[in-house]
């Protein structure tokens, strides 16, 4: 009886805590994530209001453009949630669909990244430009190579899916990377804020 | 004895294990969406600095907790998965919230 309880929770693994091992180790991998974000904001946030020679990224944001970019990277994270729910009810074809959706809303926003990066570059912020321009570009930038590593895993996952070798009792792998989307995701709620909508303070 | 006991304790988690609909799933998106809009709204309303970085951060607090709480199935998956994430983002806002304060930016 407790078996056929044990086949309802799908949750219930074989290990010492009852709990999957590589979603305790993906949690444990974003809790030590939040820490280098952390490292990565803080430092934008020491530096932006200083005194500096050059174009600052104040200077030259757009935010109507990006506000339709985090738009996007928001609603990745709802296709792949609804990927998620796909595979558990053991629906391959919506998985699929969902998988790929996600991928290419990924793609946008990373070429938009791209785009906003070369027109910042025209306008004569590089990397080089500044402290506040090289905390700028590293930041997003870091952001950007963990966007361009979630497709990677999406694009991984359809091809899996399309050669059969994702079956149910493998979901726990969307899940993992559903996870992992939606953490670039919450970093990036996190950095339209604070770096893109808060004015810098007046250097002083 | 013993096995009645396991039983009940897998049914209690089974009862834990609760998943949301996609129907869930676009309503928080269409919060999350609205409460984009709001914040982008914020950014052109000459409102007094305080205020407004308040309410930024509020709203990005709100958008935050959503996805982490529905999308990432924090509110419904087992609470060590809460505290591990926790502990991390806990940590990293306390190391950072100082580091930014003794360099005087949060004052």
């Amino acid at each position: 009886m407790a078996a056929e309880v044990r086949s309802v929770a799908h949750e219930e693994v074989h290990t010492s805590t009852g709990l999957s091992n590589a979603k305790l180790g993906m949690w444990a991998f974003l809790a030590s994530e939040c820490l280098l974000f952390g490292a990565l904001i803080s430092t934008f946030l020491l530096y932006r209001g200083r005194e500096v020679s050059g174009v600052t990224p104040q200077q030259v944001y757009d935010i109507p453009y990006t506000s339709v970019s985090s738009f996007v990277l928001l609603m990745s994270s709802l296709t792949m949630a609804l990927s998620v729910a796909a595979i558990r009810r053991g629906d391959h074809y919506q998985t699929r669909v969902w998988l790929m959706t996600t991928a290419l809303l990924g793609m946008v926003f990373i070429g938009g990244q791209v785009y906003e990066f070369t027109r910042f570059v025209q306008e004569g912020m590089t990397i080089k430009t500044n402290v506040v321009a090289s905390s700028f570009f590293t930041l997003t930038g870091f952001h950007g190579a963990h966007v361009t590593g979630g497709i990677l895993m999406l694009l991984s996952l359809f091809a899996m899916s399309l050669d059969g070798r994702l079956p149910t009792e493998r979901g726990e792998a969307v899940e993992l990377v559903g996870l992992y989307w939606h953490f670039v995701d919450i970093v990036w709620i996190v950095i339209f804020t604070v770096v893109y909508l808060i004015p810098a303070p007046t250097p002083g | 004895m013993e096995a009645t006991r396991e039983r009940e304790a897998v049914v209690e988690r089974a009862a834990e294990v609760h998943h949301p609909t996609p129907k869930d799933y676009v309503k928080v998106a269409v919060a999350l969406a609205i409460a984009t809009a709001l914040e982008v709204a914020l950014y052109y309303v000459k409102l007094p600095h305080a205020l407004m970085v308040s309410l930024l951060l509020f709203f990005a607090v709100v958008k935050f907790s959503l996805v982490v709480l529905w999308f990432m199935h924090l509110r419904f998956d087992h609470p060590l998965f809460r505290r591990l994430f926790l502990a991390g983002l806990i940590l990293a806002l306390s190391v950072y919230v100082i580091v930014l304060a003794i360099f005087g930016v949060l004052v």
